[in-house]
């Protein structure tokens, strides 16, 4: 019984199929989006990029994650964190402190960590509406901040002159983001594996403890406030190093990293990618900025438009139904040319039949469970009647 | 005997009512010690304000001869107090197996470990899967604990508050809303307890707690009637007066 569970513990913290999957594809990336075979496809074109601000998203979203998903702490001012780490990058950088990059992204991780552990404290106690207004609140703060003391921060026009010098003194970042990207996917890659490490120790149980009921928690003995306190600064820590990618990577700083439309959308990620299972942040990064690049080519005008409904579907139909019925939503008002006004009718009209659609999808997952079942039933037969 | 938990003048005031007036109560080491008396006594504030989730407008608590009126409630459970809820307060989303952990984790100081993988701690491992077997949820150990029949729920509400090795127990109705056929179980558990925990039981069933209590006190409008044996207390016709809903000076 004993080595049962042991093994059954030791089991369910290894690392699964799917997981060497995610991260083998991600190191597939690099060299697939690298343009590097550019001649033999458009396919192959160098998407380096867009696949550096996925990396830093995701682990901006991440760190979102380890709060939300984890201990229940929900919060519309993340960017506070990020955009710190950012300054403090760019200014190491531009003042010529630090040149190494990552040790300057460690600092940078640090000072953020500094102000999460020193407002983890406005976030213990009170609901969750007090939560989104506490922490919008400290980003908000920071964001003025910044804006106050231009000398500084550059104010409005952002910090320029920044040149970050080349990764441990060897590798230069070049106007392709290779580099950039490389470096970033390993950043993620190494604090993803003690994200996973902290959540499946004993500390990352008590946190979903503390998440699923904090009474209970502090009546077995749990330290419910140290225990928020400390993985609100770790959080921080995650959300300080993003902000130092994107400085580090861009070579610029401006007060965009505190906005709040960077809290908001690191929100829609993890609703896009889901929580509390770590990769959330990284799925919802790519989904996110994939629909927002490929809205954008389609039209480059209204995109925000399609993004907000596509949110409306998914919260209403799931992920699979929801981004199908938006995929369909959307091509069908491109393929008739309606008018935004026309797009707005057929949500109403779905907005109003939603219980119908509803109870439909649920006839459509009985079949398909159905059909599951029965060909799950088949295959047993036959590996039955072959023994 | 030694006291094992002891309260002087306890009050707890909701706004205008005084929900606890002046309780002194004195609970000795190992007794199996019943709190009873009607609905709205203020039973279950009196646990809430031992475990420190309430804290009390007036008055001590003493355990043993710590004042622990100002602890916050994990404190309390590191000392030894530990409760059960007349409501189920389990987590929801965690199976048992990890539950029982949680707890033990604690009480071994290494819940807070965050270099070390779950199920790695041989000694934890070994305590949980003792504490499932005893209190059979051995079987539903990986199930999600919000999945459990209510039955089984109940047995891990108490497990859960004696895998944080109690000096002194506090059982919120541990029978409530068990239906008969599982009530048993529970009981035999809560009588199987190691004979050095004290138990402090408030319990409606006349009949558990003259099975079980060997004092009985019972609290009325926030103070203590009558305390004593349990046959001194069957006695009294107080008592009866009381939870038969007659008023004292009728």
């Amino acid at each position: 019984m004993i080595e049962q569970v042991t093994h059954y513990l030791a089991a369910r913290a290894r690392w699964g199929a799917m997981e060497y999957v995610f991260w083998l594809a991600a190191l597939a990336s690099v060299f697939v989006c690298g343009g590097y075979w550019a001649e033999l496809s458009p396919l192959f074109a160098n998407r380096h990029l867009i696949l550096t601000e996925i990396a830093w998203l995701a682990l901006f979203a991440l760190s979102l994650d380890l709060i939300l998903g984890y201990a229940g702490i929900i919060s519309l001012g993340h960017a506070a964190f990020f955009g710190l780490g950012s300054y403090v990058a760019a200014l190491l950088a531009k003042h010529a402190i630090i040149n190494e990059p990552v040790l300057a992204l460690v600092v940078s991780g640090l000072a953020a960590a500094v102000l999460g552990f020193a407002t983890s404290f406005l976030v213990l106690r009170g609901s969750d509406l007090a939560r989104l207004m506490v922490t919008l609140g400290v980003a908000l703060i920071m964001r003025e901040v910044a804006n106050q003391i231009p000398d500084i921060t550059g104010g409005a026009d952002g910090l320029q002159g920044v040149s970050i010098g080349p990764i441990l003194g060897m590798f230069h970042f070049d106007i392709f983001g290779h580099v950039g990207y490389v470096y970033c996917l390993l950043v993620l890659f190494v604090l993803f594996v003690i994200a996973r490490r902290i959540v499946y120790s004993p500390f990352g149980l008590s946190l979903r403890a503390v998440k699923g009921n904090a009474l209970r928690s502090s009546l077995v003995g749990i330290s419910v406030d140290g225990r928020l306190v400390a993985v609100y600064t770790l959080a921080a820590f995650y959300a300080g190093v993003a902000g130092a990618l994107l400085a580090q990577t861009t070579a610029f700083a401006s007060l965009d990293v505190f906005s709040f439309e960077r809290s908001a959308d690191l929100l829609l990620v993890l609703i896009i990618g889901g929580t509390g299972y770590l990769y959330g942040g990284p799925i919802g990064a790519v989904a996110f900025k994939l629909i927002q690049d490929s809205l954008a080519t389609f039209d480059p005008q209204y995109w925000q438009y399609w993004i907000g409904l596509l949110l409306v579907f998914l919260v209403l139909f799931g992920r699979i139904y929801g981004a199908l019925i938006a995929v369909i939503v959307f091509a069908v008002s491109h393929a008739l040319r309606l008018s935004f006004f026309e797009c707005a009718l057929i949500m109403l009209v779905i907005g109003i039949g939603y219980g119908h659609i509803r109870s439909g999808l649920n006839v459509l997952d009985a079949r398909i469970d159905r059909l599951i079942r029965r060909s799950r039933a088949a295959r047993q037969g036959l590996l039955q009647r072959k023994a | 005997m030694p006291v094992a938990l002891e309260t002087a003048d306890l009050e707890k005031h909701f706004g205008g009512i005084a929900a606890v007036n002046g309780l002194s109560l004195r609970i000795e080491k190992g007794a199996r010690h019943a709190l009873i008396g009607p609905n709205g006594a203020g039973k279950t504030t009196v646990i809430n304000l031992l475990t420190g989730v309430l804290r009390p407008s007036a008055g001590r608590i003493l355990l043993e001869t710590d004042d622990i009126t100002d602890l916050k409630p994990h404190k309390r459970v590191r000392l030894g107090i530990a409760r059960t809820f007349q409501i189920n307060q389990l987590f929801l989303d965690l199976t048992p197996l990890e539950t029982i952990g949680v707890a033990i984790s604690e009480r071994m100081g290494t819940g807070a470990q965050w270099w070390r993988l779950v199920g790695s701690n041989a000694l934890v491992t070994e305590e949980i899967v003792e504490i499932l077997g005893r209190f059979h949820l051995a079987d539903v150990m990986l199930e999600r604990t919000g999945n459990l029949p209510y039955g089984k729920q109940r047995l891990l509400e108490i497990a859960l508050a004696i895998a944080c090795r109690p000096r002194v127990l506090l059982l919120d109705e541990p029978a409530a809303g068990v239906p008969d056929a599982e009530r048993h179980e529970i009981l035999a558990t809560v009588a199987a307890l190691p004979a050095d925990v004290t138990v402090l039981l408030i319990e409606h069933d006349m009949d558990i707690v003259f099975s079980f209590a060997d004092r009985i006190s019972v609290l009325v409008n926030g103070t203590m009637f009558i305390e004593g044996a349990p046959d001194e207390v069957a006695r009294d016709p107080r008592v009866k007066a009381v939870y038969l809903g007659e008023s004292l000076n009728a």
